[in-house]
């Protein structure tokens, strides 16, 4: 016999789809099967599944094998290397929960650290767009319910974030849209031809890097004023037509990735789209929002908000809470030699980051929690092994609309493995009794 | 549990009717009892010479979610100065207008007040209101759902289905731990959905064909049908535009003929918020000018209404609201970031950062007019000190309102300070009002009165035996006159603070996080098929989370405390 559990949170990606179904043995032990989610998302529960995984923390040896230590002598090292440290680095939190990332908050508050989150390789510079500019958005339902206009940028949903366009932004047939896709207009801008872009009515294969010009050339066109003959690559005939596409819908939207953040231009392109987007609700309706990549990166950019009152970079080193990106960001702080410790929760550096980041972590006493073995894990000191956060354990997460969603719990961690947010509570409760010593 | 004897303070309680008489207050288990109540063992906190009131009821403050996070983490900016470090006890805390959780308990808890409102909770966002009220240590804490724009509300009460509407706020408090129906904008915000608005409070919404005072009273009629501890807490339509005062008289005409029913003792049926804001007359920024006098007769002849200022206190601020239109309008006059969320099925937020010049002659008309609300009323039970933090200024500038209240000398120091006095005072009244209120009437304003308008005369406001232990002492010595900067130092810094029994403030400097609370109100209505069914049928078709995961979990609120209202017959 088997049993189902219903509505359950699936902790890829940004989507944070909420309506998975998970089939599982008898004894609440093993995962049988996974419905409704997307290929990427069912492989994350069933790689929870996988035989081999490691169940105890194991410490590097000089000669680079692994011993097995006791998650209290996991627990005492991570205490030890965080209280000793003058400036260490605290990075990852995007794939944990809000609970898990508090206690990380506290401890960082504690020992001085700087809290940093995927956002630094990612939407970062979005977020740096939004201190200049603000962002008129909406929730993930109001584009199902009301959008009838829909430009993905730089961003390729097909592969990264596979059920959106079915659930929330193409297909889906909401409260004024009842036609679901035949009610909507796409626009895909991309240099490159990818599956979403084949799927669009006007695909903008615009020439690498030039998207702040195109933008600018929306707005321009909006006003009607004088264009060149061609703006990245793009006819201006094209650019005036699509103007004027998206001042005749009733409500649009721009949705936008990592092909803009983090090209030539960076935080500019998303300035620029986020004006485009001010200067469309002169016309329409218009929002814009970005496809946030790591299920609850968006989660740690609130918690860091309201207890810190910034979104990533934020650097407790001086016992009140500062921030600088570009200064007080992981990259930046690792490459300059800057911390002396460097602690890894909910995040996998070892394969996101430049490689003479990559180095530092190596050289550095390290800490990575993660319940997979990672290129992190492969450097680092110690690999604290623990439970899958919305697999063996639930938590909140907050969805790339900032829609917070509290994920479930679907079997048992292995026999004996914690979760992010004990194994730090006991960091927490050591680190506090080392830094009044 | 300790027991405290507060000895020789000068006592205000609107409860009990003491105005400045030298009394003790004694505390046992977190409560006030008799003086004969407690043993020899108790604690004595010497309080000569000074005034010890109630701790404060903030009625309507913008202090925990999603749009107050947004401004948090859009204006780095507001941080770069006053951040102050960890010490024992306490965590580091930073902002000004947009304060971070631990920052805004400590200093609600500095000047004495002990419980707040969060005063517009988005139903879908409601898991991370209830996240940073988790977080906002000591004060206790609720949150006022919005309704105003739901599509529920609309269609039902398109049909005037009133007891459709208060089966769905039943469930609706319940699955959000919500305290109250709030109403922003009504009508007004669903048209924000396409770019538009409700200006007057008969402009139909589009397409649900249903006006704004139709909503209002609906809700209003639903609300009592229920007979929730608060009422409908309304912000009207029209905010911020010159000559919409008329807008907000029409909008407490609604309320005519309607008595209140409910157990709480609660007399109102229509709390209007930041009625500041909806006091305007003239037609133009130019010819624009306060129309409190209007505002407040209404108000003093009609004891079924209750309001709060929105008091400006000329400050660099961050407007949030859920009225979206309104937020896009004023982005377009100051040309200051926008931000703006709208919210499927429910509502919607913006954004935009605000300064209140000194310079600027309409800042220091909406100065005034707020002032005037106050000076104006009759009845200090039915009106209350607000900033409608942020919009109007931050809450932490209450010690600097309650200073021009007070002291008619530092509203003229204020006037003369202005670039354009003459022009402020010739479109104002202020300058004619020589009313200094006194320590009792500010009781009313902040402690007495609110709790009483949100059904919580039982637990707060008071000193009375039997209510909560909620005190705050004060370095005024109502025998001895205090300058205006005395009084406004007195109130920022409360001596001594104490909430449900436990010391949280001592000299100034936070103590203790205290045991905080949440409030919520929990509905018991007859069952109602039909609004089950179109519950189940809207998560199916029309939002973007399953009705299985909209819940806030019991975990999100540690330390509830619920308000049972049932209204089965
Ligand atoms: S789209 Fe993202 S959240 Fe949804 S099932 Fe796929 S991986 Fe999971
Ligand atoms: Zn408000």
């Amino acid at each position: 016999m088997t049993k189902s559990v219903t509505d359950v949170i699936c902790p890829f990606c940004g989507t944070l789809c909420d309506d998975l179904e998970v089939v599982v043995s008898d004894d609440g032990k093993t995962i049988v099967d996974v419905y409704n989610a997307c290929a990427i998302g069912a492989e994350k529960f069933m790689h929870a599944q996988a035989s081999g995984r490691v169940t105890r923390p194991r410490m590097q040896q000089p000669d680079g094998s692994y011993k097995e230590v006791s998650y209290d002598e996991a627990v005492e090292y991570t205490a030890q290397m965080l209280a000793k440290s003058k400036k260490p680095l605290m990075y990852g939190w995007s794939s944990t929960s809000c609970e898990a990332q508090s206690v990380g908050h506290e401890i960082a508050e504690q020992v001085g650290a700087i809290v940093d989150n995927t956002a630094t390789v990612c939407h970062g510079t979005t977020l740096l767009a939004v201190q200049d500019v603000g962002i008129p958005s909406c929730t993930l339902g109001e584009v199902k319910n009301r959008a009838d206009r829909i430009i993905f940028w730089g961003c390729n949903p097909c592969h990264a974030h596979p059920r959106h366009m079915s659930r929330y932004s193409i297909f889906p047939r909401g409260f004024f849209t009842n036609k679901g896709h035949k009610n909507r207009k796409m626009i895909v801008v991309d240099p490159r031809n990818t599956d979403t872009a084949k799927m669009a009515d006007i695909h903008f294969q615009i020439e690498q890097g030039r998207d702040y010009e195109l933008l600018s050339a929306l707005r321009v066109a909006l006003r009607k004023e004088v264009l060149p003959d061609t703006v990245a690559g793009v006819p201006k005939e094209k650019i005036y037509e699509a103007a004027e596409l998206l001042t005749s819908g009733r409500f649009g939207i721009i949705f936008f990735g990592m092909g803009v953040t983090q090209t030539l231009s960076k935080n500019h392109n998303i300035d620029e789209a986020i004006m485009l987007t001010k200067d469309l609700n002169e016309f329409t309706k218009f929002s814009i929002m970005a496809m946030r990549g790591h299920y609850n990166v968006t989660g740690s950019g609130q918690v860091l908000g309201w207890q810190f009152g910034y979104p990533f970079c934020v650097d407790l080193s001086r016992g009140f809470a500062r921030y600088n990106p570009g200064e007080t960001s992981s990259n930046d702080l690792l490459r300059r030699g800057e911390v002396d410790a460097v602690f890894v929760l909910g995040s996998d550096p070892g394969a996101h980051f430049p490689i003479s980041s990559v180095k530092k972590i190596s050289e550095l006493p390290s800490v990575a929690v993660d319940p997979h073995i990672t290129p992190t894990t492969e450097v680092a000191k110690l690999h604290v092994p623990v439970a899958f956060v919305g697999v063996e354990v639930g938590g909140n997460c907050y969805r790339m609309d900032n829609v917070p969603i509290d994920a479930r719990k679907v079997v048992d961690p292995p026999e004996g493995v914690l979760t992010d947010e004990e194994f730090l509570t006991r960091v927490n409760k050591r680190v506090k009794e080392l830094m009044e010593a | 549990m300790s027991e405290y004897l507060i000895k020789n303070g000068f006592v205000f309680d609107p409860v009990q009717g003491i105005k400045g008489d030298k009394a003790d207050i004694a505390v046992k288990d977190g409560k006030i009892v008799k003086s004969s109540e407690i043993s020899s063992k108790a604690k004595t906190i010497d309080a000569k010479g000074k005034s010890v009131m109630a701790g404060a009821v903030e009625i309507h403050a913008h202090i925990a979610g999603p749009k107050v996070n947004e401004g948090r983490n859009y204006r780095p900016e507001e941080k770069l100065f006053g951040y102050t470090p960890k010490k024992t006890g306490s965590r580091m805390a930073g902002g000004f207008s947009i304060p971070t959780t631990f920052k805004t308990g400590y200093e609600y808890a500095r000047m004495g007040y002990t419980t707040a409102m969060e005063a517009a909770m988005p139903p879908l966002y409601a898991r991370h209101v209830h996240e940073e009220i988790k977080d906002t240590p000591i004060i206790d804490e609720g949150a006022y759902p919005v309704f105003g724009n739901n599509w529920f509300v609309l269609e039902y009460l398109k049909n005037k289905e009133i007891e459709n509407v208060a089966a769905y706020i039943a469930w609706l408090l319940t699955e959000t731990k919500g305290y109250a129906v709030k109403i922003v904008n009504p009508g007004g915000t669903e048209a924000w959905g396409w770019g538009l608005n409700c200006i007057s409070i008969h402009d139909p919404v589009p397409y649900f064909d249903v006006t704004p005072a139709q909503i209002v009273q609906g809700l209003l009629e639903a609300n009592e049908y229920l007979g929730l501890p608060h009422s409908i807490h309304v912000h009207t339509n029209n905010l911020g535009n010159p000559g919409n005062y008329e807008t907000t008289l029409d909008t407490f005409k609604l309320a005519e003929g309607y008595k209140a029913k409910n157990k709480f003792g609660r007399e109102q049926v229509l709390h209007h918020t930041h009625v500041q804001f909806h006091s305007y007359g003239g037609d133009n920024w130019g010819n624009f000018e306060s129309k409190s006098k209007e505002i407040m007769e209404y108000v003093n002849k009609h004891d079924n209404i209750t309001i709060d200022l929105g008091q400006v206190t000329l400050d660099e601020t961050t407007t949030m609201t859920a009225d979206g239109p309104f937020e896009h309008h004023l982005t377009e006059l100051n040309h200051l970031k926008w931000a703006n969320v709208d919210v499927e099925l429910e509502t919607a937020a913006g954004i935009v950062p605000y300064i209140y010049s000194p310079n600027i002659k309409v800042c220091g008309i909406q100065w005034a007019i707020g002032l005037e609300l106050a000076l104006l009323a009759k009845d200090p039970m039915r009106t209350f000190i607000t900033t409608d933090h942020p919009n109007a200024g931050p809450f932490t500038r209450y010690p600097r309102v309650m200073k021009w209240l007070m002291s008619e000398k530092a509203r003229k120091d204020q006037i003369d300070a202005f670039k354009y006095s003459d022009k402020v005072v010739a479109a104002t009244h202020l300058a004619s009002l020589d009313r200094e209120l006194t320590m009792y009437e500010l009781a009313q304003m902040t402690r007495a009165g609110p709790a009483k308008a949100l059904g919580l005369a039982h637990l707060y406001g008071g000193l009375k035996p039997g209510m909560d232990a909620d005190i705050a002492i004060y370095d005024l010595n109502p025998e001895k006159p205090a300058t205006p900067d005395e009084i406004e130092a007195a109130f920022s810094r409360a001596r001594y603070v104490m909430k449900s029994g436990t010391p949280v403030v001592v000299d100034g400097e936070i103590v203790s996080h205290g045991n905080k609370r949440t409030l919520w109100v929990n509905a018991k209505v007859n069952e109602n098929p039909q609004v089950v069914r179109d519950i189940k049928d809207k998560f199916l078709r029309y939002y973007s989370v399953n009705q299985a995961n909209y819940k806030v979990a019991n975990h999100f609120v540690p330390n509830p405390y619920i308000i049972e209202v049932d209204a089965t017959q």
